[in-house]
């Protein structure tokens, strides 16, 4: 197994006049956990997508990943004519697929829906599946964008939970892109705040976990990513 | 309780009215009852016929169509020119299938072969395929070929359609999931592209299917020597309304029976489906 830093540099992406990424840089620990905060429009996307080769990248830019690469999206994105547990091994071949495929359910508390048909799955069921699709293919790098962003408030809590417990267990390099501040703070060893196409904030959240709300440093850390990003909050009285 | 309901609900208004007007009660299923009202013209037909209110040579009683259809089938001649139709529809709907759907694919999976395919399809579309008729005759004669080839036509457009329509709207985030996921251009026509594709175009085939028929209907017309439309022209010389509404019969049952086919296929191929899921 090797375990690589990711490396970004010269990393630069332009619609039309509109600079999304301006020479960005950027290195990411093996087996950290970080998260990408940043306003809509900020480039986050845009900076996911390449790192997915979804978008390729301009060849001016150094990219050094560790691979294999993994996605969960915002939506699940399930094939919805392929039961579970071939969504979970879509792509892969080899033997023994769906030992494979159940096994990674299992870990995601799925293991009794593997012949199930995506559509009869909750929003949270469909997302644990995703999550199971990626863990299956033991990534090295795994890209989250917004993967909880569509989840009521109280499914989102049992995600974090299970995300953290996964990279826990596998340890994979995990970018997670959010707009939540609460969500970056509670998840990851580093956040990043993405403001016109560069880095505007990098910060270490030195937390031990499980974080609490209440924390007065989760607070204070709150409070920073929130100036980063413009939001100035009123001093509670 | 009881006094309140009869004070919001006026007895005579709610609970009389439907008992008095109520039609006999039946200890029939609703599935059954649906067939009580043409059960019913059909009796009003007999008995119209009966009392001489209408000419055999107009329409026919349905005892005589029965007795003629059962005469028919015994005398082997029925089932002979059904089974001359059917085959006529089976080598039009093969040919006319395998080439929308292979027409489709071309169009449907590469930018080239929609600009070929597509334009002169569109184009074609457009004609009622039904009037190529003469042109057919003048091309293929008047033995089997301009038959089969009227119902391949005929089936080819709406596969051709709807497969096109299904891939070009296949959903794009679904797409860039499988090349994350590693998914070939192979893989990705095949597990994605063409199971989405797939509802619509069974659609297609269910028009084809009847698209098929009102083309086997239309080239029967023409100076056939058996099938079934030869029966109902033979008929017609003879006044014999019976033997042509025994024709027709046998035409709408092929067509509820091919319907019934697709529908039985789209259960297994679309079990996936919300709506079948529950169902």
């Amino acid at each position: 197994m090797t375990d690589r830093t990711l490396r970004v540099r010269h990393l630069t992406r332009r619609f039309g006049t509109n600079t999304v990424l301006d020479n960005l840089s950027l290195e990411l620990e093996p087996g950290s956990f970080t998260a990408l905060l940043g306003r809509s429009g900020s480039g986050k996307s845009t900076l996911l997508r390449t790192l997915a080769g979804l978008d390729a990248a301009p060849a001016e830019a150094q990219l050094d990943l560790p691979r294999p690469v993994a996605v969960a999206f915002q939506e699940p994105r399930l094939l919805p004519w392929k039961k579970v547990w071939q969504n979970v091994v879509i792509g892969l071949d080899g033997r023994g697929l769906r030992d494979r495929a159940e096994a990674a359910l299992q870990e995601v508390g799925l293991g009794r829906h593997l012949d199930a048909w995506p559509a009869t799955l909750s929003g949270g069921e469909a997302q644990r599946t995703a999550l199971a699709r990626a863990l299956v293919r033991e990534p090295r790098l795994l890209l989250l964008d917004e993967p909880f962003a569509a989840l009521d408030a109280l499914t989102r809590i049992r995600m974090h939970a299970l995300v953290l417990e996964l990279w826990r267990h596998h340890r994979p390099t995990t970018l997670i892109v959010t707009h939540d501040v609460d969500e970056a703070v509670l998840l990851a060893d580093r956040v990043l705040v993405l403001d016109g196409g560069r880095i505007a904030a990098d910060v270490a959240v030195g937390l031990p976990r499980p974080r609490r709300h209440a924390d007065p440093v989760f607070s204070a850390l709150r409070r920073q990513l929130l100036g980063a990003l413009g939001v100035e909050l009123e001093e509670a009285a | 309780m009881s006094e309140t309901h009869a004070a919001t609900a006026p007895r005579d208004l709610i609970l009389e009215r439907p008992r008095r007007l109520s039609w006999p009660r039946l200890a029939l299923p609703p599935q059954l009852r649906r067939f009580l009202s043409p059960l019913a013209i059909v009796l009003l037909w007999q008995a119209a016929s009966m009392a001489g209110l209408i000419s055999p040579r107009t329409l026919a009683a349905p005892s005589t169509v029965l007795a003629s259809a059962w005469e028919l089938t015994l005398s082997g001649e029925l089932p002979a020119h059904l089974l001359v139709s059917l085959g006529r529809v089976g080598a039009g709907l093969a040919i006319g299938l395998s080439a929308g759907v292979a027409l489709a694919l071309v169009a449907g999976l590469s930018r080239r072969g929609e600009e070929v395919v597509d334009a002169p399809m569109q184009m074609l579309r457009t004609l009622p395929f039904l009037a190529l008729v003469p042109l057919f005759i003048l091309w293929f004669g008047i033995g089997e070929t301009p038959k089969i080839a009227l119902v391949a036509l005929g089936a080819t457009f709406p596969v051709y359609l709807t497969l096109f329509a299904g891939i070009r709207g296949v959903e794009p985030k679904l797409v860039e999931a499988g090349q994350v996921f590693g998914l070939d251009r192979r893989g990705l026509v095949r597990h994605v592209v063409l199971p989405a594709a797939l509802p619509s175009a069974l659609v297609g085939l269910r028009y084809a299917l009847g698209s098929a028929w009102l083309s086997l209907v239309i080239a029967e017309q023409i100076n056939a020597s058996s099938g079934i439309g030869f029966l109902i022209n033979d008929a017609r010389e003879f006044l014999r309304t019976d033997i042509i509404v025994v024709g027709l019969l046998v035409y709408a049952l092929l067509g509820l029976g091919a319907d019934a086919l697709v529908r039985l296929v789209e259960r297994r191929a679309l079990a996936w489906r919300p709506s079948l899921i529950k169902g």
